[in-house]
């Protein structure tokens, strides 16, 4: 198939950016939407031009680099991360709108590349749990209830790319944090910390820029992982309780 | 267990250990209320509260208002009554200056808390999509203006039926007469009805964000909660909406 693809090239941080119209053909559905990217950038480096700097790692769909907005959804389309949408669901002769994330908390460093270093500072305040790990311990050791354990590992299929803040009206990191914080909380080795973590996570949150929820549900809708608002619901619950 | 290694995973070494105490974090040095104020999630939280405190009010507003339908003598004398509330303990019209603030201050909380947030929201994205698509509900996204418009509304109604300053008829103590002289001119009848409008849209989302955001949602209960605010936002409009619309079609004279 032939595609009209409008993607944002900008040269740097604080360089000004644009719209930039690209002609690509031969993609066959099969192709990953990374892939139809690639064929673009090879045709970009023949041409003696600078290819689209975009984000990717696992291509798989497990590591999240993979970030950009396609026809002003995050991830496009489909329900998944961009380096598992298929071209299957375009067709010939479609135009494909390609952004960053935007969100003044992740900012652009080139083209289709953002900072989302944010995140990590987010994990950093109390995405984790303080513990002599050694090794791996018996499975039966500490007892988790089902229930919990089904819940927190839902949770914990959150891949930190980010899709939520750049589908929210907000630019609001309070599903990603949410996400955390649900997943360490209801599991018994969470819980020690279960009150400074939601504070410190927060807070941290609060102080790299990010909007507040005005309970939108566009983050929700956006994610590859499928994590729900009610992530949301219970983050409120454990910071006001923390109190 | 699935979930372990991924906790195990993301666990650190034990050489970190300042986290391990649940005391000490930086904001702790600062007092409860300070610490919720100043956090996004804390001033939704007061956001939230003060949202139904005013939504309670309305839904006890809105059934008296109905004491219209019965006549002069009785809502006039309901109104009498409203201000000898908690006599003798309290004196005459104390409550009702105890309600007025408490009120006013749910008010307060309220807006500063909405505009506060809202500044911070936009700042937070200050680069759109190029490329634009419908999103959330219509009672979602007038969740602003239409909060400006309640609180216009609200100048313009105290004016108009408790103050009476602009009202045509303006006699202390009647206030059947007044509301029936108010909805007689075209513009009163206009404003309240749009503003009863923007208040259905803004319980509508209101309700279910309040729940959610103090924590009372869960999967199991979010559809009867939207169910609810539904109920509220049609009953409250619908309501309120009775008094003018009876006036200007002469049901009520
Ligand atoms: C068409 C519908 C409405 C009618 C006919 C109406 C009528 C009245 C009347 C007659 C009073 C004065 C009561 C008294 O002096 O004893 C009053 C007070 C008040 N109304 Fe309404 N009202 C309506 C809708 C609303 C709405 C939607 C709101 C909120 C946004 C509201 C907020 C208030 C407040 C805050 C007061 C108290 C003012 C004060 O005591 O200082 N009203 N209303
Ligand atoms: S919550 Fe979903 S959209 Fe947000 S960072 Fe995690 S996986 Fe991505
Ligand atoms: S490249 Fe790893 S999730 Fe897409």
């Amino acid at each position: 198939m032939n595609l009209t693809l409008r993607i944002w090239r900008q040269p740097g941080p604080d360089a000004p950016g644009e719209m930039t119209v690209y002609q690509v053909g031969g993609i066959t559905e099969d192709m990953s939407f990374l892939e139809m990217l690639d064929i673009l950038n090879e045709e970009l480096i023949l041409r003696g031009d600078q290819p689209v700097a975009f984000d990717h790692d696992c291509r798989e769909g497990i590591c999240g680099a993979c970030s950009m907005v396609i026809n002003g959804r995050p991830h496009g389309p489909e329900r998944t991360t961009t380096c598992q949408l298929h071209m299957r669901h375009f067709t010939d002769g479609d135009t494909i709108d390609v952004e960053p994330w935007r969100s003044a908390a992740f900012p652009v460093i080139k083209d289709l590349v953002v900072d989302r270093s944010a995140f990590d500072r987010i994990i950093g305040a109390g995405g984790y749990i303080t513990a002599p790990t050694g090794s791996a311990p018996d499975a039966h050791a500490v007892p988790v209830p089902k229930e919990a354990a089904d819940r927190a590992f839902e949770h914990a299929e959150c891949i930190g790319c980010g899709a939520c803040v750049a589908a929210c009206p907000n630019g609001s990191a309070m599903l990603f944090t949410a996400a955390k914080v649900v997943h360490l909380n209801l599991l018994p080795q969470g819980a020690p910390e279960r009150r400074s973590r939601v504070r410190s996570m927060v807070a941290a949150m609060d102080s790299e820029g990010f909007g507040g929820c005005t309970n939108t549900g566009e983050c929700a809708t956006a994610c590859p992982k499928g994590i729900g608002l009610d992530a949301i619901g219970t983050l409120n619950r454990e910071f006001l309780r923390a109190r | 267990m699935a979930a372990l290694p991924t906790v195990v995973f993301m666990a650190l070494t034990s050489e970190r250990t300042e986290r391990s105490s649940e005391r000490g974090t930086p904001a702790d040095s600062r007092s409860a209320v300070a610490v919720v104020w100043n956090s996004t999630v804390g001033k939704k939280a007061a956001m939230a509260v003060s949202g139904l405190v005013l939504l309670g009010y309305l839904v006890l507003h809105m059934i008296g208002n109905l004491k219209i339908f019965f006549g002069p003598a009785d809502l006039n004398g309901y109104a009498a009554w409203l201000r000898t509330i908690g006599q003798p303990f309290l004196g005459h019209e104390w409550f009702l200056w105890i309600a007025r603030l408490v009120l006013l201050a749910a008010v307060l909380v309220h807006a500063t808390a909405a505009y506060q947030l809202s500044r911070r929201d936009l700042r937070a994205r200050p680069t759109g999509y190029r490329h634009r698509r419908a999103r959330s509900s219509y009672a979602t996204r007038t969740m602003r203006w239409g909060g400006v418009i309640l609180a216009l509304f609200i100048v313009w109604h105290i004016l108009d039926l408790t103050t009476l300053t602009v009202n045509p008829k303006a006699e202390p103590g009647h206030p059947y007469e007044n509301v029936v002289a108010s909805f007689h001119t075209w513009y009163s009848g206009v404003i309240y009805c749009l503003a009863m409008l923007a208040l259905g849209m803004h319980v509508r989302h209101g309700f279910w964000s309040a729940a959610q955001t103090l924590g009372l949602n869960n999967p199991r209960r979010d559809r009867a909660l939207k169910a609810c605010a539904d109920l509220l936002a049609f009953a409250l409009t619908a309501g309120f909406l009775a008094v003018p619309i009876a006036v200007m079609t002469g049901a009520v004279k």
